[in-house]
């Protein structure tokens, strides 16, 4: 039973920390904060696949989006600074739709969260599995070769439109 | 002697039990025993480390060393430790704060942590983790981040530039990296560390992939930011890189960080191809820092006799001859496995 | 007891986040992260449906590993683009991206 509770504080903990560095992330002026804030949001949504089992997941977030997309992230920003960093990330100027968008956000979460909440969904907690990383690779190589395929496919062509956007084509 | 940290940790175990104390409670205490003695070995390798590093460079270059302080100069690196923990703490006036002060502490936290799945020993692992080497890795990857920071919080622009080489040069540099793993992971069938040094019972990988084994060394001395890849700090034209701005013992820090990455990926290099603790007469765990050391020299070797490579040339080794290489490398070992297969092995 | 609705109202939250950020923010690279939170909150949802639902087998964590494809290669070449502009009109306002506006 105290394993339970244990399971439950941790999850607390980290859905409050994962929370508080998106707010964070949004709220922030800084942009090199926000990014370094949206670096924690990985890392607690990580903690969280952890908690649920996946560890394997955990790891690819942690390496993709930690590791690696927040790392591009932050270099574009250096390469786009121009002003003083403590103004680089503002709301919008015009009110109206600073608060049409905060309205949408809330109105959303808000009716989302009432639905989960009063729906009685199936929770069968059994045994999660134990070899993730085979169980996956199999899926992969076998009903969803396509996919898989597919999703190379789009990586090598973004990686090359990437390329040849930030560079610019020559004008020949 | 083979398993006599195994033995203290039961008999510690038991003997807290005994008292009286809870079984969730007892391995707990041991998990932060164990962590207190992963530090303590790293504060002392370092320590080691520096006075060693010292001594081959001077070796190199047909000089003595330190040679003052206790035999050999031994105690030098005690000496400069004490010098560092007194210096002044400078923090420059218009640096991002915040960042400037966390960085150096993400950075030891993130090398320490890499620590959890290294087998030091045979069943000495700290978590017997069936993804041991996807979690060093991924953690791995977290370093450039610290970089990043430090470079960014410091507010100098010989900082940020060498932020961002070393940025550059880590992103370029982890592909190669992990596909030079792959070759290991293919063979072994497994991912855990401890299931990979078993796999090398009977003959190490570095026979069966050596090819490998020297992108591992390169991509690893690389990632590292150690000479003859060490751009981020060149001290000629970029002072000190990210850490610039670093006194004291905020510097001192990233300086330990520095040599805490490269004793684990030197015990990730052995634990790979090195056969982990196998070998004969002497215990596991002596084997392990025999290895190490050994890896270790190799890349002091390098790193004090080869000159510093440009930027350029750098990060187009890796995209174009390394990346290929190493995905060849995959290919064969494919074919290589299918084969042994169809021979019957 | 933590149960499937307190990882689906978290999933929520994040969502709602990132549409705040999507629809208040200036700069395009903020907006980009934005959108990162999304497809976090969506993949919070996947993972969670998985371990709750069916425990056995790892459908949600492959689609999650596919939402991560996606993700990395959007990233990818939004920032592309967002360097491409920046050239052109020195500025990462979306504000100041209407070429297309008449």
């Amino acid at each position: 039973m105290s394993g339970m509770i244990i399971n439950d504080l941790v999850f607390v903990a980290v859905a409050g920390f994962t929370l508080l560095s998106a707010l964070g992330m949004v709220l922030s002026r800084n942009i090199v904060h926000s990014a370094l804030a949206l670096i924690l949001t990985f890392l607690g949504v990580a903690a969280l696949f952890f908690n649920l089992g996946a560890g394997f997941l955990g790891l690819v977030q942690i390496l993709v989006y930690a590791g690696a997309i927040s790392v591009l992230i932050i270099f574009a920003i250096m390469l786009v600074m121009h002003s003083e960093p403590a103004r680089t990330n503002l709301f919008n100027t015009s009110l109206g739709t600073h608060l049409a968008g905060a309205y949408i956000a809330a109105l959303l979460t808000l009716s989302l969260s009432l639905a989960i909440w009063f729906s009685e969904l199936p929770q069968i907690k059994g045994k999660t599995v134990e070899d993730a990383v085979g169980m996956l690779a199999q899926l992969f190589m076998g009903n969803y070769v396509i996919a898989f395929e597919a999703a190379a496919v789009l990586l090598l062509v973004s990686v090359v439109g990437a390329i040849i956007l930030a560079r610019g084509a020559k004008q020949s | 002697m083979e398993t006599i940290f195994i033995n203290i940790e039961e008999f510690l175990t038991s003997w807290m039990v005994g008292m009286g104390l809870a079984q969730p409670w007892a391995d707990l205490i041991i998990t932060i025993l164990q962590w207190t003695i992963i530090v303590l070995i790293i504060t002392v390798n370092t320590i080691v480390l520096v006075w060693m590093e010292r001594k081959v460079s001077g070796f190199i270059q047909e000089r003595i060393g330190p040679n003052r302080l206790g035999p050999f100069g031994a105690f030098q690196t005690i000496a400069d430790t004490l010098k560092l923990l007194t210096k002044e703490d400078i923090v420059p006036a218009r640096a991002d704060k915040l960042i400037f002060k966390t960085a150096p502490m993400f950075f030891i936290i993130v090398s320490v942590m890499l620590y959890a799945v290294l087998p030091l020993g045979n069943n000495m692992a700290v978590v017997d983790l069936n993804v041991g080497l996807f979690y060093f890795i991924s953690l791995a990857s977290l370093s450039t981040i610290c970089l990043l920071m430090a470079g960014w919080g410091s507010n100098n622009k010989w900082s940020l530039l060498g932020a961002m080489r070393s940025v550059a040069q880590m992103i370029s540099y982890e592909i190669p990296l992990v596909f030079s793993l792959l070759g290991v992971v293919m063979i072994a069938g497994s991912l855990n560390l401890t299931d990979i040094v078993t796999a090398q019972n009977r003959v190490w990988f570095i026979i069966l992939q050596p090819v490998a084994f020297i992108i591992y060394f390169i991509a690893a001395t690389a990632e590292l930011n150690r000479g003859p890849f060490d751009m981020p700090e060149a001290e000629q034209e970029l002072t000190a890189g990210a850490y610039t701005e670093y006194t004291g013992m905020r510097w001192a820090l990233f300086f330990l960080a520095e040599y805490t990455n490269l004793v684990a990926v030197s015990v990730l290099a052995a634990t790979l191809f090195l056969g982990g603790g196998h070998g004969p007469w002497l215990p596991s765990w002596l084997w392990i820092i025999i290895k190490t050391y050994l890896i270790m020299l190799v890349f002091m070797w390098t790193k004090w006799t080869f000159p510093r490579i440009r930027m350029d040339h750098l990060l187009s080794f890796s995209w174009k001859v390394l990346i290929p290489v190493s995905l060849a490398n995959i290919l064969v070992t494919g074919a290589g496995i299918e084969l042994f297969r169809w021979m019957g092995w | 007891m933590i149960g499937l609705n307190h990882y689906l109202i978290l999933g929520t939250c994040l969502f709602g986040i990132g549409i705040y950020g999507v629809l208040s923010k200036r700069n395009a690279i903020a907006v980009l992260m934005s959108v990162e939170l999304m497809l976090n909150a969506a993949n919070i949802n996947f993972v969670a449906v998985n371990h709750f639902i069916r425990p056995d087998q790892a459908i949600g964590q492959l689609f999650a590993i596919f939402v991560i494809v996606v993700a990395a290669a959007e990233v990818a070449v939004g920032l592309a683009l967002i360097l491409s502009i920046y050239r052109h009109a020195s500025s990462t306002n979306l504000n100041d991206f209407n070429l297309m506006k008449w």
